[in-house]
C-alpha cells in the first residue's frame, strides 16, 4: 500500500513538472465579448497550430472584458462597445481599438402570412418607445404598400440581459430618433420604456417565435442560422436594404477615424445595412506595464496583425463580416503604433 | 506477553491487580485494538488513545458552528463594503425610488423589491393549498405502502429537478398556455409575467412545506387522535381541530422553508417573468426580480455606480431574506403548541 501511494505520487509530480516546462511558451490571456467567441475560437486554435502560440479567450461578456483589461489581469480585452470615456479614464493609459470583423442587428418579428416586411427608421424608434401599439398603424402600411399586414397589437420584445446586440440597436435608434435619444439613450442594458425582456438571442428569439405580432431584435448570424424572418430597414441614402453580410461590409465604405472608434450604425454607405457594428480586441498602447515581458508584447502584437489579415478568412465561412480594405488599413496602423517602452514591437 | 493491570481500588496507596490484558494468539485482533484504542495512563487507568477525544470533538464541533456565523457575517460585510459606492451616492433612496436607467446612473431597487415579494408570497399561497393537502395526505391517510412511497418520490422529485429545467419548460409549454387563456380574457397576451412566474414558483416550492408538513403530521400521537375519535369526532374533525393545530409550528417551519426557495430563485423566474424593470401594473404585467436582475446584468455592467448597485440589490435580498426569516421563527415559537 505505502509503495503504491509512493509510485502515484511520484507521478503526479512528475506529470506536473512535465505541464510545466509546457506552459513555458507563451500564452497570451483574453478576455469579453462572446458575440465573435466562435469566431475567435477557431482563430485561436488555428494560429496555435501555425505559430505554437496558445490564446486563451474567456467570453465573459464586452463589459467583463473591459474591466480585466483595465485591471491588467488579461492581455487584451474584447468588446463589441466602445469604451467610453469614464472607463477610459479609469484605465489611465491610451488603449487601442482595432476592429476584427463586423456583425448585424436584425429586426425579427412574427407576422402570420407576412414576410420582406420593411421598416423605417422612425417607425422602430416609436415602435420601441411604445408610441406605435398595433400592426395596423399608417406608418407602417406606408412603409410596405401592397402587403396585407394582420391587424395585431404590437408586443416589444427586448434583450434582459446587457449585451453588445442591444448597444449596436440603441446606437441606432439615438442616431436616428431624437426622442429616443433624450429618453433612453445608448448602452448595453437600458431603460426600456415597453416590451419584454428575454434573455440573450435565443431568449428573444424563442419569445418573438411564440409570440403573435411580436417584434424583437437579434444578431444576424443567429437569425440567419435559425430562418428567422428579419425586415428590411431603410439606410440614409433611401434604400430598403436586407441585412446581409454584403450589406454589413458595404457598410464599413464610410469615412472611418483613424482610432477606429466609430459605430458602423446609421452609415453613409449607399447600400450598406444600418444595423452593423464592428467588433474590436482592446490593448494597451504602451504595453511595458507591471507584469509584461516584451516577449509577451511582441506576440500579442503579432497576434492581432494576424487576426487582421490572414485570420480574416476565416470570417465569412462562419457568417461573419471580414473587414473592407480600408479598416484593415486602419486596423494595421494601430497595430504598428504600439511601443513597448516607446520602441515599436513590428 | 501478558500484562498485569494494576490499580489503587482501596486507597491504601498499594496497587493490587485487578486483570490482565490477554496476549496475542486467537484474540490477536482483540488484544491489538484494546492496545491501539485503549492505554493506560500514568495511574493505571484505561484512556482513550484515540485521537478524537471528547474534548477535541467538542472543539470540532463549536469550530463547524462558528464558522457557520462567521460565513454569514463575512457575506454581509463583503456584500455591504462592495454596495459603498451606491449607498454613498443614492443613499435610502435606493429602496424607494423606481427608476432603473444604466445609462444615466440613476438606480433604484422598488420594482425588484416589489416583483419579488409578490411572486414569492403569490406562489406561497398557491403553494401552500397543495404542500397541506399532501401533507395531510401522506400523512395521516395513505401513510405507508406503495401508494404512499409513490407519491413521495414524485413529491421529492418535484424538488430535484434544476430550476433552469422549470424555466424551460414554462417558455416552451407553460408560457403559450399562459397566453391562450390571457387571450381569452382579452388581457396583453404576452404569456410570461408575474403570474406565470408565481404559478411555476409554486410548483417548485411544494415539495419542501410538504415534507415537513408530512414528518410532523405523522408524528402528532396517536392517543390524542384516538381520544377525540372516541368522543364522537369524524376523520375531518379530527384533523382539523387535533392534527393541525398540533402540528402547526411544524407545519409553519416548513411553509418558512419554501418561501425562502422562492425569494432566492433564480434561473426559473427570469424566464418567465418578462423582465420589465418597471413597477407591474397588474398580475398579468411583466416585472422583474431581484435574483434576476442580478443574474441578467452583472456580467456586463460596466461603471463604479452601475457594478455597487447590483451589489446592493443583493444586499437587500440578503437583508429581506433575514427579516422574513427572523419573523417566521418568531411566528413558529409563539405558535408551538406547549408539552
Amino acid at each position: 500500500m505505502k509503495r503504491f501511494v509512493v509510485v502515484l505520487f511520484t507521478l503526479i509530480a512528475a506529470s506536473g513538472l512535465a505541464s510545466a516546462s509546457f506552459g513555458e511558451q507563451q500564452e497570451i490571456i483574453g478576455a469579453g465579448a462572446t458575440f465573435p467567441f466562435p469566431l475567435y475560437s477557431k482563430m485561436f486554435d488555428i494560429y496555435s497550430r501555425e505559430y505554437g502560440v496558445k490564446v486563451n479567450y474567456q467570453a465573459i461578456g464586452s463589459g467583463g472584458g473591459i474591466r480585466q483589461l483595465i485591471n491588467k489581469t488579461v492581455d487584451f480585452g474584447a468588446s463589441d462597445v466602445v469604451m467610453g470615456e469614464a472607463d477610459m479614464k479609469a484605465a489611465g493609459a491610451p488603449i487601442i481599438h482595432v476592429p476584427v470583423c463586423a456583425g448585424a442587428v436584425v429586426v425579427t418579428y412574427n407576422l402570420p402570412g407576412s414576410s420582406d416586411v420593411r421598416l423605417t427608421p422612425d417607425v422602430i424608434a416609436d415602435i420601441y418607445l411604445g408610441k406605435i401599439v398595433k400592426w395596423s398603424d399608417p406608418r407602417i402600411a406606408s412603409a410596405n404598400q401592397g402587403m396585407a399586414i394582420p391587424d395585431l397589437p404590437l408586443t416589444v420584445i427586448h434583450r434582459s440581459d446587457g449585451s453588445g446586440t442591444t448597444f449596436i440597436f440603441s446606437d441606432y435608434l439615438s442616431k436616428v430618433s431624437k426622442g429616443w435619444q433624450e429618453k433612453v439613450g445608448r448602452g448595453t442594458a437600458l431603460n426600456w420604456p415597453t416590451g419584454l425582456g428575454a434573455k440573450g438571442n435565443p431568449g428573444v428569439a424563442g419569445l418573438v417565435k411564440q409570440t403573435p405580432g411580436s417584434v424583437g431584435y437579434v444578431e444576424l448570424i443567429y437569425a440567419l442560422q435559425n430562418k428567422m424572418a428579419y425586415s428590411s430597414v431603410r439606410n440614409r441614402s433611401g434604400m430598403f436594404v436586407k441585412p446581409s453580410i454584403a450589406s454589413t461590409i458595404a457598410a464599413m465604405n464610410t469615412g472611418l477615424s483613424s482610432d477606429m472608434r466609430v459605430t458602423l450604425t446609421d452609415t453613409e454607405a449607399a447600400e450598406g445595412y444600418p444595423l452593423s457594428g464592428f467588433t474590436w480586441v482592446l490593448a494597451y498602447r504602451e504595453q511595458a506595464y507591471q507584469g509584461h515581458t516584451e516577449a509577451k508584447a511582441r506576440e500579442l502584437v503579432r497576434l492581432i496583425r494576424w487576426m487582421t489579415h490572414e485570420g480574416q478568412k476565416y470570417a465569412e465561412p462562419m457568417q461573419y463580416a471580414p473587414l473592407a480594405r480600408d479598416a484593415v488599413a486602419k486596423a494595421e496602423a494601430l497595430v504598428r503604433s504600439v511601443t513597448y517602452n516607446g520602441k515599436g514591437l513590428l | 506477553m501478558e500484562r498485569e493491570r494494576r490499580l489503587d481500588v482501596d486507597g491504601h496507596g498499594e496497587k493490587e491487580l485487578i486483570g490482565r490484558v490477554a496476549p496475542a494468539g486467537p484474540d490477536m485482533i482483540q488484544g491489538l485494538a484494546r492496545r491501539a484504542f485503549v492505554g493506560t495512563s500514568a495511574n493505571g487507568e484505561y484512556k482513550s488513545r484515540l485521537w478524537l477525544t471528547e474534548s477535541t470533538f467538542r472543539k470540532i464541533l463549536y469550530l463547524s458552528g462558528i464558522s457557520a456565523i462567521v460565513l454569514l457575517f463575512a457575506i454581509l460585510i463583503s456584500l455591504s463594503v462592495s454596495s459603498m459606492p451606491a449607498i454613498k451616492q443614492i443613499g435610502l433612496a435606493f429602496l424607494v425610488r423606481s427608476v432603473w436607467d444604466p445609462v444615466t446612473g440613476e438606480f433604484g431597487s422598488l420594482p425588484f423589491l416589489v416583483g419579488t415579494l409578490l411572486t414569492s408570497l403569490i406562489a406561497l399561497l398557491i403553494a401552500v393549498v397543495f404542500s397541506l393537502a399532501v401533507s395531510i395526505f401522506l400523512g395521516e391517510y395513505y401513510r405507508r405502502g406503495p401508494t404512499s412511497s409513490f407519491i413521495k418520490g414524485i413529491v421529492e422529485l418535484l424538488a430535484g429537478i434544476p430550476s433552469v429545467i422549470y424555466g424551460f419548460w414554462g417558455l416552451a409549454f407553460f408560457v403559450p398556455a399562459v397566453r391562450f387563456v390571457e387571450m381569452r380574457i382579452h388581457v396583453a397576451p404576452y404569456g410570461v409575467g408575474i403570474l406565470t412566474a408565481s404559478l411555476i414558483l409554486s410548483i417548485m416550492i411544494i415539495p419542501y412545506a410538504a415534507s415537513l408538513g408530512r414528518e410532523v403530521i405523522s408524528l402528532v400521537p396517536a392517543d390524542l387522535k384516538e381520544a377525540a375519535l372516541s368522543l364522537g369526532a369524524t376523520r375531518f374533525e379530527v384533523i382539523k381541530k387535533v392534527v393541525l393545530p398540533y402540528a402547526r409550528s411544524g407545519i409553519l417551519a416548513g411553509v418558512l422553508l419554501s418561501l425562502g426557495r422562492a425569494l432566492g430563485e433564480t434561473m426559473a423566474v427570469t424566464m418567465v417573468i418578462g423582465n420589465s424593470n418597471m413597477l407591474p401594473k397588474s398580475i398579468f404585467a411583466p416585472a422583474n426580480t431581484m435574483a434576476s436582475i442580478i443574474a441578467n446584468e452583472f456580467t456586463e455592467a460596466t461603471g463604479k455606480v452601475y457594478l455597487a448597485s447590483l451589489v446592493e440589490i443583493a444586499l437587500v435580498l440578503f437583508v429581506v431574506t433575514a427579516i422574513i426569516n427572523i419573523v417566521g421563527k418568531v411566528i413558529i415559537i409563539k405558535m408551538a403548541v406547549e408539552r
